[in-house]
C-alpha cells in the first residue's frame, strides 16, 4: 500500500506549517540571536528597531510570564537569553510585527553588547575543565583490567566524529492563535506535541489544558524537531498570550541552522584486545559528546553511544564511558540514530585499525564476532540475535567474496582509480531507553455510516506511520482501507504523547490503535452473536462481512455498525498501550531496555579518484531484519532515505563553527546533502524475513533508525579504497570523509604509527579563520 | 507587470524586485510551492517559466525563491497548481506515486515541476535526461531510487513525442491541462501590450539584476528596496552568434544558453561534462555569464571557463562603450574595474582551432550542485611538438579568479613530458595565496590545484605515462 498521502503530496496540496491559512490579524515573528558564543549581556538597545513603521513588540526574558525555561531533560535552558549567552544564535529577543519582512529588517537593527568569556567548542576540553551537562556514566561486562593480559594483540587509537544537520526541508516554525478563555490553539512543525504543550505551559505559567497543539505533517523531521520545536511555539505562543493576537515564524533557513542543534559531534579512544584467533575479548572506549550549551536530549544520546558501543558483537569484556560535555555550540539533539551511530563508528574505527596492524580484511574480525543468541550485551540484555544469519545470507545472495576478488582485479588494472569495499553490521534496540516514553494511545472512532476516523500521538513526517496505523484499523475491522481517515495530531484528542521518535512510533501507536480496534470489534461481536445466537468467538469479519462460523451471514460491516448504533453500543475506544517486558536499572547500567533489536549487514562499494580525490559510492547490499514488513513499500523507503542519508553523514556533510562557536555551513550552499547524483548507482535490499516472535505491531520490525548506519560502511570503504593507491596512507579516524580528505590521504606522507595529537585530528572545529 | 500565472492573467504594480516564490505563496496563496532554503539551493520552489522566443515557446524550470517578479514580466510562470487535473493526477505524479517516490512531501511539488518541465523540453527523452532535470531539486528522505524509478517512468512516456509543439504533445497525452494548449497565442497577445512596466524611474539610479541568481543569495533583502534594471529579458544583450573566428555571446546569455548553442557545442565537444558541474538545471536556466563575471566570485565557474579563452568584455554605461579584457575586470576581493553605472552589454573570445586544447576541471565537497573548491580551465595551442600559447585560469586559490601566467610563461615553448607538468605544479604554487574556509583548508587548495593541473594535461595528452604524475 503506497503512502495515504501521495496524492497531495504530488499535487501540491499537502498542508505544512507555513500553508495553513492565516487569520486576519496575524503577526510575524523573528527571533533575534546572539552574535557571541559566550558572554554576559551587558545592554540590548532595540529602539532602532521598534522605530521601523510596522514593529509591535519586542519580547525579551522580562515578558515571560512563566519561568523563563524549556529544558526537557534538566531544566538548564531558557527560551530566551537573560543575563548570559551561552551559543552563537541562542534567542535573545523576539521581534513581532505586522509582517514577516518587517520583523526580519527589525531583527536587523536591534543591537547587543555582550561582555565576552572564553568559547568552548571541543568536548575535550569541556570534560578537562569538569564541564559536564550529567556526570559520567559507564556500561561495565566481565572486567577489562584483567582482560587484556589474555589478549594476543591490543590496539589503541581514536576517533573524532562531526556532528550532521538535518536538514529537513520544511523549517521549524510555529503559528500560535489565542482562543476565547485564555487559552491558545498552536500549530507546531513539531515531533513532539506534548513537549511543545509542556514548554508552552511553563513559559506561560499556565495549566497544558489552555494549550492545543495541532500537527498535521512535517517536512521532515529525523529528530531535529523532537525537542527543539518548542523554542519557536513557546516564543509565538508568549507573543500571542501577550498581545492576544494570531502570532507565526516561519524560520528562515539560515535562521534554522545557526538557532538550532545537530546530530552530536563526539570524540572517543578507544582500545581493543583481540586473540590470535581474532576474537575480541576485551574493548574500552571513552566518549567525548559535545553536547552543546544546555542539555537538550544529550543525556538520553548518550546513553545510547554506550548501549550501542558494541554493535553486532559479543565482546565479554567492555568498559565505555561517556561524557556530555558542555560547549557553546547550540544545544546539539535528536538525530536518527540518537547516538548510536557515534557509538558503532568507533568499534568499527576499533577493528578497521586492528584489521590494518595485523594486516587482515576487517570483515574477518567483523564475521567471526558477530552476537549470537544467548549472548548479553553489555547492559546485560540477553541477545535473540539475527546477525549471523543476516551476514550469511548476504554472503548468499551477494556473493561477497567474489565481489572482494573484482574489486581486488579492478585495483590491480587502474591506477587512475582504486576501489574499496566495506561490510556494516548493524544492531539497533527498539524503544526509548527511557523506559517510562514507551507508551501510546489512539482514539478509535467508528461513525455510524461505518466510516472510521483515527487519532493518535505519532506524528507523520514522511516515515509513513499514518498509513500502517490505518493498516491495523483496516485489518482487524476487515474493511476496506479508504473507509479509515487518519486525523491531525492533537493535545486535545490524544494526551500526554511520547514524541514521534526512537523508530518506535509505528509501534507503539500501531498497538494503541490495534488495541482500540480490537475492543470495538469484541463489542460487535458481542452484538452479532446475541443476533445469530452463537458466542462471540464464531463471529468473523472477513472483507467487510460479518461470517458465522466462517459462512456468510445477511450482515455486512454497515449493517453491523448501524446495528450497533441503535442499540447504543460503544463505536468509540481509546487505546493505550505500553511496552511490556522492558526495564532498566539505570544505577547498575543492567536491564532488559529494548522491546527488540533490528539487524541487518550491508557490504558497500565505493570507487575513488587519484588524482583528484572524489569518489563515488557505488553499491550498497543490504539484507536486512524487516521481521514480517506490513508495508514493504514504505520500509524500502525508509531503507533506502537512511542509507542515503548515513552516507551523506560519513561523506559529504560537514558542520564546520569556527573557534568563535559561529557556524560557517550555515546554508545550503556551504553544507551539502546528497543529491541524486550522489546517491549509489544500486541499491539492492534482501529481506531477512524472520517469523521469530516479537514486540512489533503485527511482527513487523521497526525501520526508521537502523538502515541510517549501514551509511558508516561508506567510510570505510573509502578507506580501502585510499589504501589500494597508498597502503600506508595516513588516514585519521574523521568523520566525515570529504573529497578533501581523501586525497590529502592519498597523497599523506606523515607515518601513520604516529598517534596524532587531537588538536590536528579535529575537523568538526573553526577552519575559517 | 503582466504575466500569466497558471491559467490566470496578472497585472500587478507590487515591487518588481520581490522574489516570485513571495508572490506565489503569500499574494496569491498558491501553496504548493514550497519554500526550503532561499538559496536555489533545494529546488523545492521550483516552479516553469514559458517564455516566446523567436515565435518559439520555451518552458524552462527555474527557482522561484531567487527569481525576482520582474523576470516573470510578459512570461507564463506555472506552479504546482497550473498543472493539477484533480482528481486525475497527471502521468508525472502517478509515476511518483507508483514508484513511492514520495515521504515527507515537502520536496516533492518541486520535483514534480522540473519533470513536468522535462516533458516541455524538446531535446530526445531518457532516463538520464529525466533525471538531470531534477539535478536540482533535492530530497532528503527518500535516498533518490524511487524518485530515479519514477523519472524513468515518465521518460518512457516520452519516446514517441516527435517534432510537434511540446506543450501540445502534453496536452493531447493528458500531461497538463488543456490550457497550455492556448499559452502561445496568449503570451503573444500579453506582448503586444507591454509598454516599458519594467523600466525603473527615469532619475534613479537603478541596480542591474539579470538572472538574480547571486544577487538574491546575496542581499535578498537590499535588491528589493533599490529601482531596478533588468537585463535578462534584453534582446540586444541575448545570442550567441559566430564571426569568422570569433565567438560573440550576450551579457545575458545563461549557462544553458551556452550548453544549447551549436557554435559553442561544436567547439568544445566535453561541454555537456563540463557544464553538468555547474550548480544545477534551474540555476542554470536563469543564471548569466556576466552575472557570473560581475559577482566576482574568486571561484565562479564561468569566470574561470572564459579566463581560459581570454574572454573580451564590451561595457556600456547608457551613453557610451569601451572594451575591458576579462583578466583585467578584477582588482582585488570583489573589486571590480568597473563603474556603477556600468554593464556589460557582450563578450567575445577567438574560437580554439584544430591545434587548440581546451578543458575544464572542477572539484567541489558535492560533485554537483556545489560551489567548487578549486576549479580551473586551460586552453593550449601546439605549435608542433611544443606547447604555443596556453592559458591557465584558476578559481578558489586566490582573492579573485586568476590566470596562472607564470605557470604558462613556463610551459610555453616545452614539450609536454610528465617531469615538466610536475615542474609547472610547482610554478603555479609560487603564484597562488589560497586561504582556508568552508570550501577546504589551504594546505588542500594547493595539492588539488596541482592535480587539476595535471588533470588537464592527462584529458589533452592521453599518450602521456599516467603512472609518472601520481
Amino acid at each position: 500500500m503506497k503512502n495515504i498521502d501521495s496524492i497531495t503530496h504530488v499535487s501540491g496540496t499537502s498542508v505544512y506549517l507555513d500553508d495553513v491559512p492565516v487569520i486576519n490579524g496575524t503577526l510575524y515573528g523573528a527571533a533575534f540571536g546572539s552574535p557571541c558564543a559566550h558572554g554576559v549581556i551587558s545592554e540590548l538597545i532595540l529602539d532602532d528597531a521598534l522605530q521601523l513603521p510596522e514593529v509591535v513588540r519586542i519580547f525579551t526574558a522580562a515578558d515571560i510570564p512563566g519561568h523563563n525555561e524549556i529544558g526537557g531533560i534538566i531544566k538548564d535552558e531558557p527560551l530566551l537569553a537573560d543575563t548570559h549567552v551561552h551559543f552563537c544564535g541562542m534567542p535573545i529577543a523576539f521581534v513581532v510585527a505586522r509582517s514577516r519582512e518587517a520583523a526580519r529588517a527589525a531583527v536587523k537593527k536591534i543591537r547587543v553588547k555582550i561582555t565576552s568569556l572564553p568559547v568552548i567548542t571541543d568536548p575535550r576540553e569541556a570534560q578537562a575543565k569538569g564541564e559536564l551537562i550529567v556526570p559520567p556514566r559507564t556500561f561495565r561486562l566481565g572486567n577489562t583490567d584483567s582482560a587484556w593480559e589474555q589478549c594476543a594483540y591490543v590496539i589503541t587509537g581514536n576517533a573524532d566524529i562531526n556532528g550532521q544537520e538535518h536538514l529537513y526541508i520544511e523549517t521549524q516554525g510555529a503559528y500560535a492563535i489565542p482562543q476565547e478563555n485564555n487559552s491558545l490553539r498552536i500549530y507546531s512543525s513539531t515531533q513532539g506535541p506534548t513537549a511543545v504543550q509542556r514548554a508552552v505551559s511553563g513559559i506561560i505559567g499556565q495549566p497544558m489544558h489552555r494549550f492545543e497543539v495541532i500537527v498535521t505533517r512535517l517536512g521532515g523531521g529525523f529528530g531535529g524537531k523532537e525537542d527543539q520545536a518548542n523554542t519557536w511555539a513557546a516564543l509565538c505562543a508568549l507573543a500571542a498570550w501577550r498581545l492576544n493576537k494570531p502570532v507565526k515564524y516561519a524560520l528562515h533557513r539560515m535562521e534554522d541552522m545557526a538557532m538550532t542543534g545537530k546530530r552530536h559531534p563526539y570524540a572517543a579512544d578507544f582500545k581493543i584486545g583481540l586473540d590470535k584467533d581474532l576474537k575480541i575479548l576485551a574493548y574500552e572506549a571513552s566518549f567525548f559528546q559535545n553536547a552543546g550549551a544546555s542539555a537538550d536530549l544529550s543525556p538520553a544520546v548518550l546513553a545510547r553511544t554506550l548501549f550501542h558501543c558494541t554493535n553486532s558483537y559479543y565482546i565479554p569484556h567492555v568498559t565505555a564511558t561517556g561524557w556530555s560535555c558542555r560547549t557553546n555550540l547550540p544545544p546539539n539533539t535528536a538525530f536518527r540514530g540518537f547516538g548510536g551511530p557515534q557509538g558503532m563508528f568507533v568499534i568499527e574505527a576499533a577493528i578497521a585499525k586492528a584489521a590494518h596492524v595485523l594486516q587482515v580484511d576487517a570483515a574477518l574480525i567483523q564475521r567471526r564476532n558477530l552476537i549470537r543468541s544467548g549472548q548479553p550485551f553489555p547492559y546485560g540484555q540477553i541477545a535473540e540475535s539475527e546477525a549471523p544469519l543476516c551476514w550469511e545470507k548476504l554472503e548468499e545472495r551477494f556473493d561477497i567474496t567474489e565481489q572482494q576478488r573484482k574489486v581486488k582485479q579492478f585495483n590491480e588494472n587502474n591506477s587512475l582509480f582504486k576501489k574499496g569495499i566495506a561490510l556494516m553490521p548493524v544492531c539497533f534496540g527498539i524503544s526509548f531507553t527511557n523506559t517510562l516514553m514507551n507508551n501510546a494511545r489512539s482514539l478509535v472512532h467508528v461513525y455510524s455510516d461505518g466510516s472510521v476516523g483515527i487519532s493518535t500521538g505519532a506524528v507523520e513526517m514522511g516515515q509513513g506511520v499514518n498509513t500502517k496505523i490505518l493498516q491495523v484499523a483496516a485489518q482487524v475491522f476487515s474493511i476496506p482501507a479508504d473507509k479509515v481517515r487518519l486525523h491531525h495530531t492533537s493535545t486535545n484528542t490524544i494526551a500526554n504523547t511520547s514524541p514521534s521518535a526512537a523508530s518506535a512510533t509505528a509501534d507503539l501507536n500501531g498497538k494503541a490503535t490495534l488495541i482500540a480496534c480490537t475492543a470495538i470489534v469484541e463489542r460487535l461481536k458481542q452484538l452479532a452473536a446475541v443476533t445469530f445466537a452463537v458466542t462471540p468467538a464464531d463471529i468473523t469479519l472477513v472483507n467487510g462481512h460479518v461470517l458465522v462460523n466462517g459462512l456468510p451471514s445477511a450482515w455486512d460491516w454497515y449493517q453491523l455498525v448501524t446495528t450497533a448504533f441503535a442499540k447504543r453500543i460503544c463505536l468509540s475506544e481509546h487505546g493505550h498501550y505500553a511496552t511490556p517486558q522492558i526495564h532498566y536499572d539505570a544505577v547498575n547500567e543492567k536491564g532488559h531496555p529494548f522491546a527488540y533489536h533490528v539487524y541487518g549487514t550491508a557490504m558497500l562499494e565505493a570507487t575513488v579518484d587519484c588524482i583528484r580525490g572524489t569518489y563515488t559510492i557505488d553499491a550498497v547490499k543490504v539484507v536486512h531484519d524487516f521481521g514480517n514488513s506490513m508495508n514493504t513499500d514504505i520500509d524500502r523507503g525508509q531503507i533506502e532515505g537512511g542509507i542515503v542519508q548515513g552516507i551523506g553523514w560519513m561523506t559529504m556533510e560537514e558542520v564546520l563553527y569556527d573557534r568563535d562557536g559561529k557556524l560557517r555551513s550555515n546554508a545550503l550552499s556551504t553544507y551539502k546533502v546528497p543529491d541524486i547524483y550522489a546517491a549509489p548507482a544500486t541499491i539492492a535490499i534482501e529481506a531477512l524475513q524472520t517469523d521469530r516472535d516479537n514486540l512489533a505491531v503485527f511482527r513487523s520490525k521497526a525501520v526508521g533508525e537502523p538502515p541510517l548506519m549501514y551509511g558508516i560502511g561508506a567510510w570505510f570503504a573509502l578507506q580501502n579504497a585510499v589504501r589500494a593507491f597508498h597502503p600506508n596512507a595516513d588516514i585519521p579516524f574523521v568523520t566525515p570523509m570529504t573529497p578533501e580528505k581523501v586525497l590529502m590521504a592519498l597523497y599523506s606522507t606523515t607515518n601513520p604509527e604516529t598517534n596524532h595529537p587531537h588538536a590536528e585530528t579535529v575537523s568538526h572545529l573553526g577552519i575559517d579563520q | 507587470m503582466k504575466f500569466i500565472l497558471n491559467n490566470n492573467n496578472i497585472a500587478t504594480s507590487l515591487s518588481p524586485g520581490m522574489p516570485l516564490l513571495d508572490f506565489i505563496r503569500y499574494q496569491q496563496h498558491l501553496m504548493g510551492t514550497k519554500t526550503g532554503c532561499n538559496e536555489g539551493d533545494c529546488g523545492a520552489c521550483t516552479v516553469l517559466t514559458g517564455e516566446l522566443k523567436q515565435d518559439v515557446l520555451v518552458y524552462r524550470t527555474m527557482t522561484s525563491c531567487l527569481m525576482p517578479l520582474g523576470n516573470a514580466h510578459g512570461k507564463h510562470i506555472v506552479t504546482i497548481e497550473g498543472i493539477n487535473m484533480l482528481p486525475a493526477l497527471n502521468p508525472v505524479q502517478q509515476a511518483m506515486v507508483d514508484n513511492c517516490a514520495t515521504q515527507c512531501g515537502f520536496c516533492t511539488p518541486g520535483l514534480v515541476m522540473s519533470l513536468a518541465g522535462y516533458c516541455l523540453d524538446r531535446t530526445p527523452a531518457s532516463t538520464e535526461g529525466a533525471i538531470a532535470a531534477i539535478d536540482g531539486n533535492i530530497c532528503r528522505c527518500t535516498g533518490y531510487k524511487s524518485i530515479e524509478k519514477a523519472a524513468a517512468q515518465v521518460a518512457t512516456l516520452l519516446t514517441d513525442k516527435n517534432e510537434q509543439e511540446p506543450a501540445l504533445f502534453a496536452v493531447e497525452r493528458q500531461m497538463l491541462p488543456n490550457y497550455f494548449s492556448g499559452i502561445k497565442d496568449r503570451l503573444k497577445c500579453l506582448i503586444m501590450t507591454l509598454n516599458g512596466e519594467l523600466n525603473p524611474p527615469a532619475e534613479s539610479k537603478p541596480r542591474f539584476v539579470a538572472g538574480g541568481t547571486d544577487l538574491y543569495v546575496q542581499q535578498p533583502e537590499a535588491i528589493q528596496e533599490h529601482p531596478i534594471r533588468f537585463l535578462l529579458g534584453q534582446e540586444l544583450l541575448k545570442g550567441i552568434t559566430q564571426e569568422e573566428g570569433r565567438c560573440i555571446l550576450g551579457a545575458s546569455v545563461t549557462v544553458s544558453d551556452l550548453l544549447e548553442s551549436a557554435i559553442m557545442r561544436k567547439h568544445f565537444p566535453a561541454l555537456d561534462n563540463y557544464l553538468q558541474l555547474v550548480s544545477s538545471t534551474p540555476i542554470r536556466n536563469m543564471a548569466t555569464i556576466a552575472g557570473n563575471f560581475v559577482n566576482a566570485s574568486p571561484i565562479g565557474d564561468m569566470t574561470i571557463f572564459f579566463l581560459a579563452l581570454d574572454t573580451t568584455l564590451e561595457l556600456s554605461d547608457g551613453q557610451s562603450t569601451r572594451t575591458l579584457p576579462l583578466r583585467e575586470l578584477y582588482t582585488g576581493y570583489k573589486k571590480l574595474r568597473k563603474r556603477p553605472e556600468e554593464y556589460i552589454t557582450r563578450c567575445w573570445f577567438e574560437l580554439p582551432g584544430p591545434d587548440t586544447g581546451f578543458h575544464f576541471e572542477k572539484v567541489s565537497k558535492r560533485q554537483h550542485l556545489d560551489i567548487a573548491s578549486v576549479n580551473s580551465a586551460i586552453s593550449i595551442t601546439m605549435a608542433g611538438n611544443l606547447i604555443g600559447n596556453v592559458r591557465i585560469a584558476a578559481g578558489g586559490v586566490g582573492p579573485v579568479p586568476m590566470l596562472l601566467t607564470e605557470t604558462a610563461a613556463f610551459l610555453k615553448g616545452q614539450a609536454p613530458g610528465t617531469a615538466m607538468i610536475k615542474q609547472a605544479c610547482a610554478v603555479a604554487q609560487l603564484e597562488i595565496t589560497p586561504i582556508s574556509d568552508a570550501r577546504g583548508t589551504a594546505e588542500y587548495k594547493r595539492l588539488l590545484l596541482q592535480q587539476l593541473i595535471k588533470a588537464h594535461f592527462i584529458t589533452l595528452f592521453p599518450s602521456l605515462q599516467v603512472e609518472l604524475l601520481l
